[in-house]
């Protein structure tokens, strides 16, 4: 169901179906895919839109197929992108390697449900967010994007395409269930954040597709520039690795994107990301006592949003509790110096996750002289803005 | 040097890393003659697997792409769907498309999508020193079947036509020409082609594989053991089967099926 406004470039959209239209316009003309809830929307609307606009669909055998097909299309000349979800994008794995060892320019988007296995198809987790940065065996970096609503579905789907020729890399664009099956009003072609030219420079010289009389040999083993074996020698393979590394370590500030809201004065923050920022970024509007209008009106509402009752917060004036929130659109390379620099004169940190508590760690390690606490959560339920408030509250001695 | 190797070959990668022997080098210039007969080196690119015979194009004057074990054929799918006015040509071995690979095997051909497959079979696994493969013979020893394979061996040709490949042919290193031949006529073929070449690694199979150590023993074996089928002809006993199995010139290639099926319904391509 796609609701048009008078506006064209405005609609409400599901944010898998965002996706997909953010894929077209970013220029992607090949997808190669697999069904798998719940990204399928994702593979659907393709099927049915990539054909239209000049590009080639074809549903594979499976999900390594799929990954394959996609690094192929690349050397084909053609921008190309493929969507799965838990089993599907560890199947994907290998052929994620190949891509970084073989500098090839694609779009990953896992739609992330609830594991480890076939886990929990219909719900939602942020479970592969170690998978995203360490899934394929070696050593290499990735750039891994967290949209938390559809309008960030449809806009980094676009900045992925952008970021992976750019590096000349595969990207991951890390959704979830969530922002995958929500639907929302979004700006098509048009509710972009302004990247400034510098954030655009090439950072890896862009390579001749085939058929341009190049005589490319495109090789998974580590190579030298001309593709020629180098994997039985350690001197050169070493160099090899460090620079297919160094190429996004050394460039975290042309990739880094992390909003934040009411950090200003905060000596409390949420470092949240993906979906996760969305219940984040409301407790704290909550614990700032911004009465938000909607709240009052959609009361009966909110009865069933806060299942054990309304929290105190929402009648209550909590102005003094200085809280922010940082939310990390750029999950990996993980933004270190930007972090450290923006949690500065906080004291306490948060961090929600719908998983055991993963990317906690990453904080921990970059924030060793604050109180970090993990608010892991599994089962495919998000976060609901009360817990995270009460669990604010309690941590400040604060009772309801 | 031969005039054809400067051309297609890159010298500055040599020597290959084949053992003092092996076959691949037969099927490489082979498929060089087939390339230079019809003219399309610059029309075409090469994509290849994980083992011995997927190192055969790694060495040529081309686009090539050198993948992951198994899983050459998506790669030559997204290539071909990506720039359908160009060839693609697959190497694989009998490791690498039958065990690991065998889906995509099974889904390119029933597909019929355009690209000519050249599956190297030495009914071992080479490259990791000499385990059995899903083409080894019943009984034979190798690393990894100490006493005697126990699996049925599969027969790639039999399985390319069960599952809808339109060219299929089989040839061994000791017919190199009708290899070439074949190898030309699959080029030109517009669908699933698939060219099996059987092969010998002497040094990893040899005496306990195929009953003989020397490669032109090998060779010799491979003319005796096989037979091309000829209309009303006795089958003779034991022995395997080459020559042209299969020529349907009359299956709709893939793309091209998708093109009409866009038409037919007033899709108007971009």
């Amino acid at each position: 169901m796609e609701l048009n406004f008078k506006d064209s470039k405005q609609s409400v959209l599901q944010g898998n179906e965002a996706c997909a239209k953010g894929a077209i316009y970013a220029g992607c003309r090949f997808f190669a895919g697999y069904p798998i809830t719940p990204s399928t929307e994702i593979i659907e609307l393709l099927s049915r839109d990539l054909q239209q606009v000049g590009g080639a669909f074809i549903q594979m055998e499976d999900e390594i197929a799929s990954a394959c097909a996609i690094i192929g299309a690349r050397w084909g000349g053609k921008k190309a992108m493929t969507a799965t979800s838990g089993p599907g994008y560890t199947l994907m794995q290998e052929a994620i390697g190949y891509a970084a060892v073989t500098e090839t320019p694609v779009v990953i988007v896992n739609v992330q449900r609830g594991g480890p296995s076939t886990g929990q198809p219909t719900l939602s987790s942020q479970q592969d967010i170690y998978q995203a940065r360490y899934g394929s065996h070696g050593d290499y970096e990735i750039i891994v994007l967290a949209p938390s609503s559809v309008q960030e579905m449809y806009d980094f789907t676009v900045r992925a395409f952008e970021l992976s020729e750019q590096f000349r890399t595969p990207v991951i664009l890390l959704a979830d269930e969530v922002v995958g099956h929500m639907r929302e009003k979004i700006t098509l072609e048009g509710g972009f954040k302004n990247i400034p030219g510098g954030r655009r420079k090439q950072v890896v010289s862009p390579q001749a597709d085939f058929y341009q009389g190049e005589k490319s040999l495109v090789e998974g083993q580590l190579h030298d520039e001309s593709g020629k074996r180098i994997g039985h020698m350690a001197k050169d393979s070493g160099e090899f690795i460090y620079n297919i590394n160094k190429k996004i370590t050394d460039n975290i500030d042309l990739i880094t994107d992390i909003e934040t809201y009411f950090l200003e004065d905060a000596d409390i923050a949420i470092v949240a990301y993906g979906s996760v920022a969305r219940p984040a970024h409301k407790a704290i509007k909550l614990a700032r006592g911004i009465r938000d209008e909607r709240i009052r009106t959609k009361f009966k509402f909110l009865k069933t949003v806060f299942r054990k009752g309304v929290p105190a917060a929402i009648n209550t004036d909590y102005s003094h509790l200085k809280v922010g929130l940082i939310k990390i659109n750029t999950v990996w390379p993980f933004p270190e110096d930007e972090l450290k620099r923006l949690a500065k004169d906080i004291d306490l940190v948060i961090v929600p996750e719908m998983n055991m508590g993963k990317y906690c760690r990453e904080v921990e390690r970059v924030l060793k002289d604050k109180k970090v606490i993990s608010m892991p959560k599994c089962g495919g339920d998000i976060h609901t803005p009360s817990e995270l408030l009460d669990r604010i509250l309690k941590e400040v001695g604060v009772n309801e | 040097m031969n005039k054809l190797y400067e051309k297609y070959i890159k010298t500055d990668l040599l020597p290959t890393l084949f053992c003092p022997g092996c076959g691949n080098g037969i099927v490489q210039i082979a498929a060089i003659k087939a390339i230079d007969k019809l003219g399309i080196q610059d029309e075409m690119a090469c994509v290849s697997g994980i083992g011995c015979s997927s190192w055969i194009p790694c060495y040529f004057k081309m686009d090539v792409m050198h993948t992951m074990h198994g899983r050459a054929l998506p790669f030559a799918e997204g290539l071909k769907l990506a720039r359908p006015d160009k060839k693609v040509m697959v190497f694989t071995g009998d490791g690498d498309c039958l065990a690991i690979g065998g889906n995509h095997l099974l889904h390119a051909a029933r597909r019929n999508i355009d690209l000519t497959v050249i599956l190297i079979n030495n009914y071992i696994y080479g490259m990791t020193g000499g385990q059995k493969s899903p083409s080894t013979p019943e009984g034979a020893v190798t690393k990894t079947s100490p006493y005697g394979a126990a699996d049925i061996p599969l027969d790639g040709c039999e399985l390319a036509m069960a599952v809808g490949a339109t060219y299929v042919a089989r040839w061994t290193t000791a017919h190199p020409i009708q290899l070439e031949k074949a190898i030309e006529e699959g080029l030109t073929h517009k669908g699933f082609s698939f060219i099996e070449v059987l092969t010998q690694c002497p040094v990893q199979a040899g005496q306990k594989v195929y009953g003989f150590k020397d490669p032109a023993e090998i060779m010799n074996m491979y003319k005796e053991t096989t037979y091309v089928y000829k209309e009303g002809m006795e089958i003779p006993k034991g022995k395997t089967r080459i020559g042209l199995l299969k020529h349907d010139e009359d299956t709709t290639e893939y793309i091209d099926r998708i093109e009409a099926r866009l038409e037919s319904q007033g899709i108007k391509r971009g």
